[in-house]
């Protein structure tokens, strides 16, 4: 069954900041739960994960290539050329931290063994297909990384992006146009002017932010419910 | 005879790679890229080579020194084009060099397959996406799986913390990623790695490659390098 969710309007404010956006998505990530945070900006959620009563954090973060229980990003001592993201970006390990290899690392998304991860998108449709890897331009070098093995192997997928393109056109579309990583893999879209819950009876709005509904549904091509 | 050798110098290392070979290159970025043997290659001088790795080269070192050299016909990785990936990234728009993209995963698994001796699996990655496009497909349970084939190396280059004179070896850090996969995934796995210990000094618990998959080793020293700052 669907779950029906009362869309929260918050007018009386500007739209999400990139930090405000990653706060939001951060607190509705279950505690206790394995994460996998995409690289760009869903890597800043990492400031804003549940912490336990006493303020260690509730979850666990995996990094595909090759770690569990990663820790901050290094600063000075702590630089390791041997610890890095999947951003290549030297970080910390945690107590408890564990390393393995690849093949063991994506064996844990296909899996079904990791919680959520949260991914960039260029695009994502109505069905919750993603389209995050390829402009599908002429010149453009695919580049697609982990992208597809995440998409179809968490149990849940969070987009984090900005709702609209620098052009007003809406990222969230009823047909995706570039081209895909998934094919029906996301479950929520985390955008500065609202939050999609993507269920198979179509898109629920769970809140807007600096926009009101109304004027949400006349800027997106696409059914909401709310 | 199939025990490992100990060599002294990576030019000996690397003594014997044919032109058109494929070569298996472990490293994520920079973590774990067996930079002394790519340096020995590019010495050594084969040509037309295949190369199978995360990503196709940073700045002018290791990889993207090698596809500098002009001694790569062709590529395998999952992510190509980085920030400083301008060597392949000039190649590759001068139609000087092949790219075939793979997602992270299957890279892994399809040498993890030609390791282990599998002929071909179904994996649910890529599915209704370009890069499935014109593979086999099978539904099983209902879920829609692409037919992947293993990918097999002539040879790996691997770079790993410490071996022992047999060919057990131990990795550090996220530095291991590719290494434990491409060691079994190739009919000749060459490692260096920081320190040759004697026999019976590691751990037997904590060996990650086993030597029965590895064929030569050589010390190397450890290289200091620049890394990303955090963005």
């Amino acid at each position: 069954m669907p779950v029906r969710h009362r869309t929260v309007e918050n007018t009386d404010r500007a739209p999400l900041t990139i930090d405000e956006l990653a706060a939001v998505i951060g607190r509705d990530i279950p505690p206790g739960s394995y994460v996998n945070l995409g690289i760009g900006q869903p890597t800043k959620i990492a400031d804003h994960l549940p912490a336990d009563e006493d303020g260690n954090p509730a979850v666990i973060l995996h990094t595909e290539n090759g770690m569990l229980g990663m820790g901050p990003a290094a600063t000075g001592d702590q630089l390791d050329t041997d610890l890095t993201n999947a951003g290549k970006v030297p970080v910390t390990e945690l107590p408890g931290a564990s390393y393995f290899h690849h093949a063991d690392s994506f064996a844990m998304m296909r899996g079904g063994h990791l919680d959520v991860c949260v991914l960039g998108a260029y695009q994502v449709s109505a069905d919750g297909d993603l389209a995050n890897w390829h402009t599908g331009k002429p010149d453009d070098i695919p580049a697609v990384g982990g992208a597809m093995d995440l998409a179809i192997g968490a149990k849940d997928v969070y987009v984090m992006m900005t709702l609209f393109t620098k052009k007003g056109e809406s990222k969230l579309v009823q047909a995706c146009t570039y081209p895909l990583t998934g094919v029906g893999c996301v479950s929520r879209a985390y955008t500065d002017y609202a939050a999609f819950d993507i269920q198979p009876d179509g898109v629920h709005v769970l809140a807007t932010y600096g926009i009101s509904l109304a004027e949400l549904r006349d800027r997106v091509n696409v059914k909401l419910i709310g | 005879m199939s025990r490992a050798q100990v060599l002294q110098t990576t030019d000996e290392a690397v003594a014997g790679i044919e032109d058109g070979a494929t070569i298996l290159v472990g490293g994520f970025g920079l973590a774990g890229m067996p930079f002394d043997l790519v340096d020995a290659l590019i010495r050594q001088g084969a040509r037309d080579l295949t190369i199978v790795s995360n990503n196709a080269g940073n700045g002018e070192v290791g990889l993207a020194a090698l596809l500098k050299a002009g001694q790569v016909r062709k590529i395998l990785c999952s992510f190509p084009r980085q920030a400083d990936s301008y060597v392949f990234d000039g190649l590759y728009r001068a139609g000087k060099i092949e790219l075939e993209v793979v997602p992270q995963g299957n890279l892994a698994e399809r040498m993890r397959a030609a390791g282990a001796g599998i002929g071909a699996f179904f994996c649910p990655t890529a599915v209704g996406t370009l890069l499935a496009a014109g593979k086999e497909t099978r539904e099983i349970d209902g879920r829609t799986y692409v037919l992947e084939y293993p990918i097999k190396g002539d040879y790996a280059f691997v770079s790993a913390h410490q071996a022992d004179t047999l060919g057990n070896v131990v990795y550090r850090k996220t530095a291991r990623n590719f290494g434990p996969v491409m060691a079994t995934a190739a009919r000749t796995t060459i490692v260096q790695v920081h320190e040759v210990v004697p026999v019976g000094t590691l751990d037997p618990e904590a060996v990650i490659t086993p030597s029965i998959f590895v064929d030569r080793i050589v010390p190397v020293e450890a290289r200091h390098y620049a890394v990303q700052g955090a963005r």
